[in-house]
């Protein structure tokens, strides 16, 4: 990516200072000094004692960690999860205790009223019949005064009547009178 | 970018110096053929166990910033891994975690003043590319058996092209280690032999005198720049190394 403008770049400054140092070259291709052999047997030691000590050591303790981190959170998370389903479930118990008890409730009232209404009922039938009978009873007796009534009526008129011809002719004839009396009734 | 090596005489800039090796250790270190190249390795290996030792130390569930990066670090390599390898990628996945942070420490190693960048090195980077190579060819042998061969001739190409694809496909597959290796040290290179010409012109114009001085800001600001220039091309030339290693490993595992 970088290669072509740098290594322009790195031929540059090569090209504008000729001396001493391009004459002697790159020390990185002076394969004869034993000391550029040496750094590369010296590097793959270093690198593979690098690579052991960390693919035994370091790389595993990290992943313990994440590994624990991880577990752990997934734990917590589920701990959570579980006491929000027995919430959950708690406040549903809840919710269709307090539906039940309302309903109950509810019907409780309407049982009440339905026997209040039905004792209302009744006390009002009976009330109603018992002013029936006292009407009755009340109709009668007015009826059988008023027969009462109607049949001495022709007994005052019959005796006032007497009364009154006594007075005005001195006479008693109570056969006539009566009679009278009974035809002007009829 | 040794400072023994930045000037050599006053007139000329040895940009080239900086890349010798030099034994450590005195006579020990002639004799084991133990230069400051192998000695920066062993600080840069030392610096990334020792990162990932310190940081997860704690094992906190909740991390602090040194675990959380070592934990960004492993999580980074590991998705790198998993997901251009396949389901295989976690069996290399140390593997392709230390040629990353072997290079990543190594360049960056390289851009403090007075250490030694081995990546710029042709010999060892081309050593980490034969590595890569014969270990796909390895893993290809050991998932897909000798069947990895017909991945020299595409399926479905007709039989008369065969003498013709065979060799390009061979030819690509045998350059694989060679732009691997190139790309790396070139940029290195390249990269620390612009810093040490331009930290060269500075002390040159600083040897005219009074205006010298002040034009020698130019080549130090050029610097910093290249500086930030050369940590982004650090971490972009390691990745790169660890994609392609992934990539030849899973037209390895893959059937």
């Amino acid at each position: 990516m970088y290669r072509t403008p740098r290594l322009f770049l790195f031929a540059a400054p090569l090209a504008a200072v000729p001396g001493r140092a391009v004459a002697a070259g790159m020390p990185q291709l002076n394969f004869h000094d034993p000391l550029l052999i040496g750094q590369v047997v010296w590097g793959a030691v270093i690198f593979g004692g690098f690579y052991l000590g960390l693919s035994r050591f370091a790389l595993p303790r990290v992943e313990r960690v994440l590994t624990n981190r991880r577990t752990r959170i997934q734990s917590d998370l589920d701990v959570a999860r579980k006491a929000k389903a027995e919430a959950d479930r708690a406040s549903a118990e809840l919710l269709s205790a307090r539906h039940e008890a309302a309903e109950q409730a509810r019907a409780h009232v309407e049982r009440i009223q339905s026997e209040a209404r039905a004792s209302a009922d009744a006390h009002a039938a009976e009330t109603a019949k018992r002013l029936e009978a006292e009407i009755a009873n009340a109709e009668t007796r007015i009826t059988q005064s008023r027969e009462q009534a109607l049949s001495s009526l022709s007994e005052i008129a019959t005796s006032t009547t007497q009364d009154l011809v006594a007075r005005l002719i001195g006479t008693q004839d109570e056969q006539t009178v009566a009679s009278a009396v009974k035809r002007v009734n009829a | 970018m040794t400072g023994e090596a930045s000037v050599a005489a006053g007139s000329t800039i040895d940009a080239l110096g900086q890349f010798e090796l030099h034994p450590v250790l005195g006579h020990l270190g002639e004799a084991l053929r133990f230069s400051q190249s192998p000695l920066f390795m062993l600080i840069a290996v030392a610096i990334v166990l020792v990162f990932l030792y310190v940081g997860m130390r704690p094992a906190a569930v909740v991390p602090g910033r040194l675990q959380a990066a070592a934990e960004i670090s492993y999580d980074f390599v590991h998705d790198l891994a998993v997901s251009t390898i396949g389901e295989n990628g976690a069996t290399f996945f140390p593997f392709v975690f230390a040629i990353f942070f072997f290079i990543l420490a190594g360049n960056y190693l390289g851009l403090l003043p007075f250490s030694f960048t081995y990546t710029s090195h042709i010999a060892v980077t081309f050593g980490l590319a034969i590595m890569v190579f014969v270990i796909s060819i390895l893993a290809s042998i050991r998932f897909q058996g000798v069947g990895f061969l017909k991945h020299f001739l595409p399926a479905g190409t007709p039989v008369w092209l065969a003498p013709l694809l065979v060799p390009i496909e061979l030819i690509s597959f045998l350059s694989r280690p060679v732009s691997l290796s190139i790309r790396l040290f070139a940029n290195m290179v390249a990269g620390h032999v612009l810093l040490e010409v331009f930290a060269g012109f500075t002390i040159m114009l600083a040897g005219l005198g009074a205006f010298g001085h002040v034009l020698a800001i130019a080549p130090i600001a050029i610097n910093i720049a290249l500086t930030a220039l050369e940590l982004l091309v650090g971490v972009l030339q390691a990745y790169v190394f660890a994609i392609l290693t992934c990539i030849y490993l899973r037209e390895a595992v893959a059937h």
